[in-house]
């Protein structure tokens, strides 16, 4: 019998069924999209910028973002280091600290907070600032965490001290390059959150820029939900590049995809090495 | 299926398993080249070859994980090509892993029959004699997380072998156990296979789980078999250059063969025993450390250039005059007197050798390549 | 003549390159020194205790305390679990209920889908980054999505109306729980496809292909494997979705204006002034309410990651 080259049908007919299932969510998430889209009409993408508040908000939550991340991440970075090297027992102490921002939701915590804070402290936007570390903690936490768990941490620290480095220096120049990818993934996280965070800011009466969209709906809703449209796609490109070029460094040390988002508390690596 | 699988009494018919001109590509890589192979009933075949060169493939092949691109897959003569692999009844044991984590060892092991609609008696007996015979019965309720590697891969092969399969796959199943861990689960395997009677195909990159543990074995590079041949064939009589270089040890050494079968090397004359399309010329002459002798003289034809010891014997690194190096197995008693530096003599007992063409510079280091 | 220098120190000469040892420190005493190391994380535990800490705290202390005052009292407590709140925290659990269960299954399936492309897939980073824009950003701009297209004067509404569906005539409205489900079912369920794909993905595929290679079909490996593996993770996740959809505030404030009866709007009003004499603090209760609500369930969580961690190894 003469061997045929028969094409062969694919084993899993689930091939089908995961198209029907990404249509259907696919048309569900979009359709929204688009008829807001259509609602808000592309001309109140520029004409938004010049609405009354608009720069002020942008401005105030952008602040706030800048701040927020690069306070976080001076804490969240060496701590978690420190805390995986040296005080290994204090890891799941840390990981259930971390979670603490989610059961204590930002409805509550302001309440706590305003409270308990100083007047002078009070009247400023910065407390805004440093309550959104504490809620961009957990987002932090995780993604330094499995960027350190895919680096194997112990040993290259070992590796940097046993050539001469002093900690500094490991930190700086072995650690941080490494951790590129989390560092970069949290640093998007926390914007995403400050740039989002309507609860305490408007509670504590600030107008950053989602405060705005809901305020400046009474006035023109049309341009409310441009400005929602618009920031919804520009974070969205952000994040699709960061990810795209992290996927692509990431391949590049051998490390397969990059895991941008990590909110579970499990004990399983996501990071891929 | 299940009232056969318990009222069984001896040994199931052996069952032949064949390959004919399997193929099968990954994009532009060809992971099995029109590949042929036929396993008697019973048997017990190693698939042995670096990593990439097609050995899983065929075997997953075979399973019925993937399909082949042409070629068939032949069960006692019949075609089992387009089977899904549910239907193949085949006990396959994997590299590691592969325990349901949410079951016992005793539940892992009956799955298989559970599947075959036995009864929870009957498989809880069964069970409970496979796991018997892999020794691990006081292991019976506990959880594949509670389970060193080796115990694992125990359970794993128990439950395949559970259904009683008319072939048995094995793939890579040692490689991730510890060195002793292995040695023992090595001899375990093929204890019960030969026990049992199940035809066996066995994928490895170790030549040694190969060459002790197979009836016979096949060599495999970039998707094609190089040589299937018993162990000691394939040692004492390798096929190719490959074969003989990837299965232990061997020496190339320059010679010039004549007419009359013969070929002048260190020195000598020694009869040839399979010329191998190689013309009467400058050839090389394949020899493995073991067969050449080596005495201290001070006017010898090379010198001691490192010294390895390996236990029984000690390898021996030895410049001979012309440039070629040459690795001697010596009896560590006798290699005490041998130091680094001196000067001795290598020689070859007059028994046939094997002879190949000269390779011209440059296919040394391909060749080292492919060996990986 | 020679000269010849005797060697001060005795013992090996170091080489050219190597460089003088430090002199020996003194050691601290031993409580000092046993200390030390936490000195490491102090930054971090003065930040959570001043940021974290000292509000829970002062919203506990608040719960107890009468507001002129400040003498204990549970007459919060008391109020905080009777009539309007109390209709409140029945809202809320029952709309975190509907809003973590559906979203669950439907993420999963989802994440199913994708979690068998290729890792690098661009089906698969699209998929994931959505998902994480939506699940991230907040309910304010999602809330005016569905507005623009399923308010009352909403496009879709329109398009609806056309075809003959007045959903608004239907009695859906936008503006009330069923509508802020809808909404809530927005962001929870790609927070689910972000939370459940490490599981998914925890699924070894020898796992599938040795059930297989057993007999088993594919609705016999998900019932005695798949599910039963996937178990522990899958509960967890909604149970993850269920804190998320109680401590929700923005979407249904900004769809609402703070006109609906759940109790994080409620603990909103409070802060707004909207309270009457004597109960200023029932919304600190209720906040502790909230608080002890959703620990409940994070406890449960982190037990339940427990064991799937011990199985997805």
């Amino acid at each position: 019998m003469a061997p045929l080259t028969r094409p062969r049908r694919p084993r899993r007919e689930s091939g089908i069924w995961r198209w029907v299932i990404l249509l259907i969510a696919g048309v569900y998430f979009i359709l929204p999209l688009a008829t807001a889209q259509r609602f808000a009409g592309f001309s109140s993408f520029s004409s938004v910028f010049t609405q009354p508040g608009f720069g002020a908000a942008l401005w105030l939550s952008a602040q706030l973002a800048i701040a927020t991340t690069l306070i976080t991440l001076a804490i969240m970075v060496p701590t978690t280091i420190y805390v995986h090297l040296r005080l290994p027992r204090l890891r799941r102490l840390l990981e259930g600290i971390t979670i603490l921002p989610i059961v204590f939701p930002p409805i509550v915590l302001i309440l706590g907070v305003l409270q308990a804070a100083p007047p002078w402290l009070k009247s400023s936007q910065w407390l805004l600032g440093l309550e959104y570390v504490i809620l961009a903690m957990p987002f932090a936490y995780r993604a330094i965490d499995a960027g350190l768990r895919a680096i194997d941490l112990k040993t290259l620290t070992e590796a940097a001290s046993s050539l001469g480095a002093g900690w500094a220096t490991t930190l700086w120049r072995v650690l941080l390059p490494n951790l590129g990818t989390a560092l970069m993934s949290a640093t998007i996280l926390i914007v995403a959150l400050v740039l989002g965070e309507f609860t305490m800011a408007s509670l504590d009466l600030f107008v950053t820029f989602p405060v705005w969209i809901v305020q400046f709906d009474q006035l023109n809703a049309q341009m409310s939900v441009g400005a929602s449209l618009f920031a919804l796609y520009v974070t969205w490109v952000i994040l699709m590049a960061i990810t795209l070029a992290g996927t692509r460094q990431a391949r590049r040390t051998g490390r397969g995809e990059v895991s941008l988002f990590t909110v579970t508390t499990s004990n399983t690596t996501v990071g891929e090495s | 299926m299940a009232t056969s699988v318990m009222a069984q009494a001896g040994k199931p018919a052996g069952t032949s398993v064949s390959l004919r001109d399997v193929t099968r590509a990954f994009g532009a890589v060809r992971a099995l080249d029109s590949m042929s192979l036929d396993i008697a009933p019973g048997e017990l075949v190693a698939l042995l070859g670096p990593s990439g060169c097609g050995k899983t493939t065929a075997l997953r092949i075979v399973a019925g994980f993937e399909h082949a691109d042409s070629g068939e897959i032949l069960i006692n003569g019949q075609d089992f090509t387009g089977v899904p692999a549910a239907r193949r009844d085949m006990g396959m044991v994997f590299q590691s892993y592969s325990l349901f984590p949410n079951m016992s060892a005793l539940d892992n092991v009956g799955f298989g029959l559970r599947m075959r609609k036995a009864g929870p008696a009957a498989r809880r007996t069964r069970a409970g004699e496979l796991l018997d015979m892999v020794g691990l019965s006081d292991r019976a309720r506990q959880f594949p997380h509670q389970l060193s590697g080796g115990q694992q891969q125990r359970v794993a092969l128990a439950r395949a072998l559970a259904i009683e399969p008319r072939v048995l796959l094995l793939d890579e199943p040692l490689s991730a156990l510890d060195a002793k861990v292995r040695v023992q689960l090595r001899e375990q395997i093929r204890s019960l296979q030969q026990r049992l009677g199940t035809t066996t195909l066995f994928v490895t990159h170790d030549q040694e789980e190969a060459l002790s543990m197979a009836d016979r074995v096949g060599v495999m590079r970039a998707g094609r078999l190089e040589q299937v041949a018993t162990p000691t064939e394939l040692y004492s009589r390798p096929a190719t250059a490959f074969v003989a270089e990837f299965v232990g040890t061997m020496n190339r050494v320059p010679g010039e063969l004549s007419a009359d079968g013969t070929v002048a090397v260190l020195g000598g004359g020694v009869p040839v025993a399979d010329a191998r399309d190689a013309v009467p010329g400058p050839v090389d002459v394949l020899i493995r450390p073991e067969q050449l002798a080596l005495a201290a003289a001070a006017d010898g034809n090379g010198i001691v250039t490192s010294r390895t010891f390996l236990g029984p014997v000690t390898r021996l690194t030895v410049l001979l005059d012309g440039d070629t190096e040459v690795r001697v197995d010596v009896p560590s008693s006798q290699a005490a007197a041998l130091e680094a530096g001196g000067a001795v003599r290598v020689t070859l007992p007059a028994v046939p050798v094997l002879v190949t063409p000269r390779r011209r510079a440059g296919e040394a280091a391909e060749e080292a390549a492919a060996v990986g | 003549m020679t000269e010849t220098t005797t060697v001060a120190a005795p013992g090996p000469v170091p080489g050219p390159g190597a460089r003088p040892l430090p002199a020996a420190r003194r050691r601290p005493s031993g409580r000092l020194r046993a200390a030390a190391p936490y000195a490491g994380v102090a930054p971090f535990a003065v930040y959570v205790v001043l940021g974290l800490v000292i509000p829970m705290i002062e919203v506990i202390r608040g719960a107890f305390q009468a507001p002129a005052s400040g003498a204990l009292t549970t007459s919060n407590v008391s109020t905080a679990v009777h009539g309007a709140y109390l209709s409140g925290f029945e809202n809320s659990l029952l709309l975190s209920l509907i809003c973590s269960v559906i979203p669950g299954i439907l993420g999963f399936l989802i994440a199913y889908a994708i979690f068998t492309a290729k890792r690098a897939s661009l089906l698969r980073q699209v998929v994931i980054t959505m998902s994480g824009v939506f699940a991230n950003f907040g309910g304010v701009p999602l809330a005016f999505l569905f507005v623009s297209s399923l308010g009352s004067s909403g496009l879709l509404t329109g398009w609806l109306s056309a075809l003959g569906l007045n959903i608004y005539n239907m009695g859906f409205t936008l503006y009330t729980m069923s509508g802020v489900a809808v909404v809530y079912m927005y962001f929870q369920v790609p927070l689910m496809v972000l939370v459940i794909l490490p599981a998914l993905e925890g699924l070894r595929p020898s796992w599938r292909e040795a059930a297989e290679n057993l007999g088993a079909r594919s609705w016999q490996y998900w019932r005695h494997v798949g599910g039963p593996v996937l178990a522990p993770s899958f509960l967890g996740c909604v149970l993850l979705l269920f804190g998320s959809a109680m401590s929700a505030y923005a979407t249904a404030e900004a769809l609402t204006s703070g006109t609906i009866a759940l109790t994080s709007i409620q603990i909103g009003s409070f802060l707004n002034g909207n309270v009457l004499a004597g109960q200023e603090n029932v919304g600190k209760a209720l906040g502790v309410g909230m608080v002890v609500i959703i620990a409940v369930v994070m406890v449960l969580y982190a037990l339940l990651q427990r064991r799937a961690a011990k199985w997805l190894r």
